[in-house]
């Protein structure tokens, strides 16, 4: 339609019209349906929960979330790891329901910070909203195929998995934990990095963790670390390859610096694979690589192997 | 030092700036009519620019101390250990890869007595900042400093770190030899050595690349320095996803020496001359160098052990939270 020709064949003034639902009524005339075409009537209509179906994003297999469940989180097809949670991880891992510690311990804004909306509003939104997450990082321990076990793990949906003092404080204190008790300490990595939020107090907390680490060889007890897509920053400077064993998940990106920021300082194009789990394999910097369905196994023989 | 006529101004120096081209002006006046005494007007000029210098200083927001930090006069980290310490031998290499420009340092002695000195270095001009890396080092430059610092260590040998950097370098060959690992291996073993540390910020502490060298027993600010967790461009350009609040995003990130100092994540804050260490590297030096003679003589009274211990608990009690 030409900027000047404004009249609708009704002969109505659809651009002076300021109401954008009226616009819409007016057009919508031109091409109404004679009688209706669809007849099903909405009680018919089948029940489907949001998140039934899932695409993956690598091979575009749909499948159903209780056919993925049951593979791990895993696609069936082509074997990419959906990205999951600490619950999830927990369910594949423990034997039985395992212990939560430190939930009590909660972020709060103590500097004021205010980006697009306060920090505040962020925390108290996602407490909201996601009411199960409690921060980044989840601590449990549990029996993983009879051996005990405290497994860290993060939780990208709570602002990027990020490293803050709250992360800080719940793997320090999960160190005193394994310490007391003699056991081991698995931490599952999914981050984006420090906590911008909390400024130079998340900065610090990678020199806290790697000091509790060192007590925690002292104590001679191992700590692995399964890094997970994404782990960057300040977890990769820090305690995620800082594991005795640092495992990795299939074709997870694995870096210091995220691959834009890298872009846009060489001004190349990144290789393909660049920043994979199997890019770090082979540069030296993790054991191995564990499948998901593999993972349980894997860990409890690590442990019985360094128990005997 | 530096050369008077070839002085660098950032924007909101324009007054001094204006106060240096009316000496200039004075000066060539007075050369050329050797009969008129201008000797008054030109120490009224220089009285004047001394307390701009202190003006400014007082009134100053924290991005313009974020531009301070990085002001193209200022102080490196080779020139304070030329100025503060004597016999410095610099080592180079990490024995694996090769040598990191961006990161340097060696034994010196400070008063007689030999430490290890280690620190981020930036270039002076076009050709050395390309040479020093910007000051960016690569996963080979922290492996250098931890194997000073080791070598510091086996010696009995007190370690001070001069940190200078606005981050480790972003690059393609950095991630495939392992910067993360690099930086996290030197703040592990930062933890824990059994000499004393003293870090000191000198310029730009920005984050990862910065505490790769930065965990002590005493951490010193100078007074016109920065230190935080990411770059305020970076800061704005995630959170804010644009590149212009920079300013605001050095207001948030409380990164000035001040406020570190309030938070109780730095120990100390050493005065720089009025208007910034580029107005008197000497002064600057000495300044520093006081602070952490004082500050190593404390240290030097303390076990190793226990060393350790309050290093760990120092670290361990940073950080906020609700229970």
């Amino acid at each position: 339609m030409k900027q000047n020709d404004t009249k609708d064949p009704n002969g109505l003034d659809i651009y002076n019209d300021s109401s954008e639902t009226n616009k819409i009524q007016v057009k919508s005339k031109w091409f109404n349906r004679a009688s209706k075409g669809i007849l099903t009537s909405t009680s018919e209509k089948k029940d489907t929960p949001e998140g039934f179906w899932n695409k993956c994003p690598k091979c575009n297999l749909i499948s159903t979330s209780e056919v993925l469940k049951e593979n791990l989180h895993v696609c069936p097809k082509c074997s990419y790891h959906h990205r999951i949670g600490s619950l999830e991880y927990y369910e594949i891992l423990f034997d039985n329901g395992p212990e939560y510690l430190f939930d009590n311990i909660k972020s709060h804004d103590k500097l004021n910070f205010v980006d697009l909306k306060p920090y505040k509003t962020r925390l108290d939104e996602i407490h909201k909203s996601k009411p199960n997450i409690k921060d980044s990082i989840r601590i449990a321990v549990g029996d993983v195929s009879g051996e005990r076990l405290v497994i860290g793990c993060m939780d990208f949906e709570f602002i990027g998995g990020s490293l803050g003092s709250v992360m800080g404080e719940k793997f320090s204190k999960a160190v005193d934990y394994c310490i007391f008790h003699k056991i081991p300490f698995f931490v599952i990595c999914k981050s984006g990095g420090a906590r911008m939020m909390e400024s130079a107090f998340s900065l610090m907390q990678l020199a806290k963790t790697s000091g509790k680490l060192f007590q925690l060889s002292e104590a001679k007890l191992p700590f692995i670390t399964l890094l997970t897509d994404p782990t960057f920053g300040g977890i990769s400077a820090s305690f995620g390859m800082l594991g005795d064993l640092n495992l990795a998940e299939p074709e997870a990106l694995i870096g210091f610096a995220g691959p834009r920021v890298i872009k846009e300082t060489i001004k190349k194009d990144l290789p393909e694979g660049f920043q994979k789990s199997e890019f770090l394999l082979e540069h030296g910097f993790i054991d191995f690589i564990v499948n998901r369905k593999d993972l349980k196994h894997k860990i409890a023989l690590l442990i019985k192997i360094f128990k005997n | 030092m530096i050369d008077e006529n070839q002085r660098q101004f950032l924007q909101f120096e324009q007054p001094i700036k204006d106060l240096f081209e009316q000496m200039s002006e004075t000066k060539k006046l007075a050369n050329k009519n050797t009969k008129l005494n201008l000797d008054k007007t030109i120490q009224e000029i220089q009285d004047a620019i001394v307390e701009k210098r202190k003006e400014l200083t007082f009134n100053i927001t924290p991005w313009q101390r974020v531009q301070l930090s990085r002001h193209p006069d200022r102080p490196y980290t080779l020139k304070y250990i030329s100025l503060m310490f004597e016999n410095f031998v610099e080592l180079y290499g990490d024995r694996n890869f090769k040598d990191d420009k961006a990161m340097v340092g060696g034994f010196a002695q400070l008063n007689g007595q030999t430490v290890m000195v280690i620190g981020q270095q930036k270039g002076i001009n076009t050709k050395t900042r390309q040479f020093r890396n910007f000051g960016m080092p690569n996963p080979e430059g922290y492996r250098k400093a931890l194997r000073l610092m080791k070598l510091a260590e086996k010696f009995n040998k007190p370690i001070v770190t001069l940190i200078d950097t606005p981050g480790a370098y972003p690059g393609l060959e950095a991630e495939e030899r392992g910067q993360g690992e690099a930086i996290a291996r030197n703040i592990y073993e930062m933890t824990h050595l059994k000499v004393p540390i003293i870090v000191v910020i000198i310029g730009e502490g920005a984050s990862g690349g910065a505490l790769g060298i930065g965990v002590g027993d005493k951490v010193l600010m100078l007074e016109n320095t920065w230190y935080s967790v990411i770059s305020p461009e970076s800061c704005s350009s995630i959170l804010w996803r644009s590149w212009d609040k920079k300013e605001l995003a050095a207001e948030q990130l409380k990164l000035t020496a001040q406020d570190m100092k309030s938070f109780r994540l730095v120990d100390e804050i050493v005065p720089e001359p009025h208007g910034g260490a580029h107005w008197d590297y000497n002064e600057a030096a000495n300044n520093l160098k006081n602070f952490i003679t004082r500050n190593l003589k404390e240290l030097k009274k303390i076990q190793p052990n226990e060393l350790v211990q309050k290093r760990i608990e120092k670290y361990c009690s940073m950080g906020f939270w609700e229970e």
